[in-house]
């Protein structure tokens, strides 16, 4: 709708800087070595992924840290083809909640290795159910990317 | 705690896309709301807005800006940020607490001067691991949706059917926003944004203010003949991490069954005569039926194949055209207060359903693939 009066454009920019804390850090320093580690809590011996200090089901304290598998199944994804300002990735990109070998959460991250042109073309390599594995980036920083994205098996 | 708490009157803000600025557009709802019940700012014991800073509407610690426009001023007043039925929550328990007699909760957004909604939304994702990978609140719900699909055999067609009987409702209320007839095949090939989800199957954004005025049994019983009662509450909020949770059980069932036993309701969906149900994505609304107990455990798309939920149905849902049509992202919950209000009261107009109305349920949620929902029933 045309506005009939004036129009203030305007941005807001403001710097952070954000804390990972003791039990990230190591997570993202285990993605630099290529290990996606997970902790065990001791009381309903679930595996969470990515590490976590405390289990928020059992509300204990974690620190049995185990490696998880680098495979794993897709439980549901999304061809992602819109645009927004701000928006962290270009698309066309998949995202995709993965239960990795050996956890018992799924893991959030990209599904990627196969033709994005169409959602056909997508859809004749995966679905729920695929087995997928990880892709290590070339460069590991430390950062969610060390893992470029699952491809499916 | 003192007799019951009722709303007396409501005021939405119109038309949907407003001209004015913030704080003349609160200040016009504020005042439309007042001269409705026939009282100055001054008879008003106290007032609780809902809004969100800087992401909704570029000003932070926005209360302080618009409170001489909320007639919140040297009031005790109080704002809540997030989900506006938490802010009529406190504004009905300000009421019942016996200190005050009439409260106004407002809830205000201006969603035609932000950025798209998922650039606000992806801001709620932590930085470290879920924003990166671009989770916001579409492709959340989008990851939601086919986990539905799939699971329970629910179809595209169904799903797309949210969006035609909600946009179609919307034709009757001129204060929605998105009004048209449109078809399944429009909805289903309207551009994808986060595959299964389609454009015409996401919320718009949309400018809205609102406000209800509450007051304690016997004031309220002077202020107006109609009053409508609040009588049950319940909310609920999963925890933050996408991967740990099931998608499809959340924690709409416990927010559900906490209002119904507060009202008591036994069978919700022979008790509740019209509901009004946020479904920013159109199968939520098909989900949130069944989580609400208003139908079966994967039966969301069956329910509006069968013309249940149509406005002319026997469980109207979103007579008003719901958070498809109208979303005013902070305001979106005491939209539903206000729409169900107007259907217990008869004065919703053209979108009043055709059987009487005694009891309705509003419902809000708020995060992630409905990680927080809010029930409110209300009745006569």
């Amino acid at each position: 709708m045309t506005k009939e009066y004036r129009t203030l454009h305007t941005t807001v920019n403001l710097p952070y800087e954000l804390a990972f804390g003791a039990t990230l850090t190591r997570f993202f320093d285990g993605l630099s070595a290529e290990k996606i580690l997970g902790t065990r809590c001791p009381k309903c011996s679930r595996v969470l992924v990515p590490a976590r200090s405390f289990c928020p089901r059992c509300f204990i304290d974690l620190d049995d840290w185990v490696e998880v598998g680098q495979t794993g199944t897709v439980e549901t994804w999304s061809l992602v083809s819109y645009e927004y300002i701000g928006m962290a990735k270009t698309p066309p990109y998949i995202t995709g909640l993965i239960r990795l070998d050996g956890a018992d959460v799924s893991f959030t991250h990209l599904i990627g290795g196969i033709d994005m042109s169409s959602i056909d073309q997508v859809q004749s390599r995966l679905a729920i159910g695929t087995r997928v594995k990880a892709v290590w980036a070339t460069e590991k920083p430390g950062s969610i990317f060390d893992i470029e994205y699952f491809v499916p098996i | 705690m003192s007799g019951r708490v009722g709303i007396v009157a409501a005021a939405e803000s119109s038309p949907a896309i407003t001209q004015d600025n913030m704080m003349d557009a609160v200040y016009k709802v504020t005042k439309e709301l007042l001269n409705k019940v026939g009282i100055d700012r001054d008879d008003v014991g106290t007032i609780v807005t809902a809004a969100s800073d800087v992401f909704h509407s570029g000003i932070s610690c926005a209360n302080s800006y618009y409170w001489e426009a909320s007639g919140g001023f040297l009031k005790n007043a109080s704002r809540q940020d997030g989900d506006s039925l938490f802010a009529f929550l406190y504004g009905c328990l300000r009421v019942l607490s016996g200190h005050f007699e009439t409260a106004m909760v407002i809830a205000l957004t201006k969603g035609s001067e932000n950025p798209e909604n998922d650039t606000v939304t992806s801001l709620y994702a932590d930085p470290f691991y879920h924003r990166p990978l671009g989770i916001n609140e579409t492709t959340a719900a989008a990851l939601q949706m086919r986990q539905y699909m799939e699971r329970y055999g629910i179809t595209a067609e169904q799903c797309a059917l949210v969006t035609v009987k909600n946009l179609r409702n919307a034709l009757f209320n001129p204060y929605a926003h998105i009004r048209k007839s449109v078809t399944v095949d429009e909805v289903l090939n309207s551009k994808a944004t986060a595959d299964p989800l389609t454009t015409l199957q996401c919320a718009p954004k949309s400018d809205g203010m609102v406000a209800v005025l509450l007051a304690a049994e016997d004031t309220a019983k002077a202020l107006t003949d109609h009053p409508v009662w609040f009588r049950g509450y319940g909310s609920a909020m999963d925890t933050y991490t996408l991967g740990d949770r099931d998608l499809l059980r959340g924690t709409l069932p416990q927010a559900a069954q906490a209002a119904y036993t507060m009202a008591r309701l036994e069978k919700p969906s022979e008790e509740v005569d019209v509901a009004e149900i946020s479904e920013p994505y159109g199968f939520q609304e098909l989900l949130w039926c069944e989580q609400l107990g208003l139908c079966a455990e994967g039966k969301g798309g069956r329910l509006i194949d069968s013309g249940t939920t149509h406005l002319d149905g026997r469980l109207p849902v979103n007579p008003s055209g719901g958070v498809l049509a109208t979303n005013p992202y902070v305001a979106r919950g005491l939209y539903r207060v206000a729409e169900a209000y107007w259907q217990i009261t008869g004065k919703a107009g053209e979108h009043q359903v055709k059987k009487s109305v005694h009891t309705a349920l509003a419902h809000s949620t708020h995060g992630f693939a409905g990680q927080s929902h809010t029930v409110v029933i209300l009745g006569d």
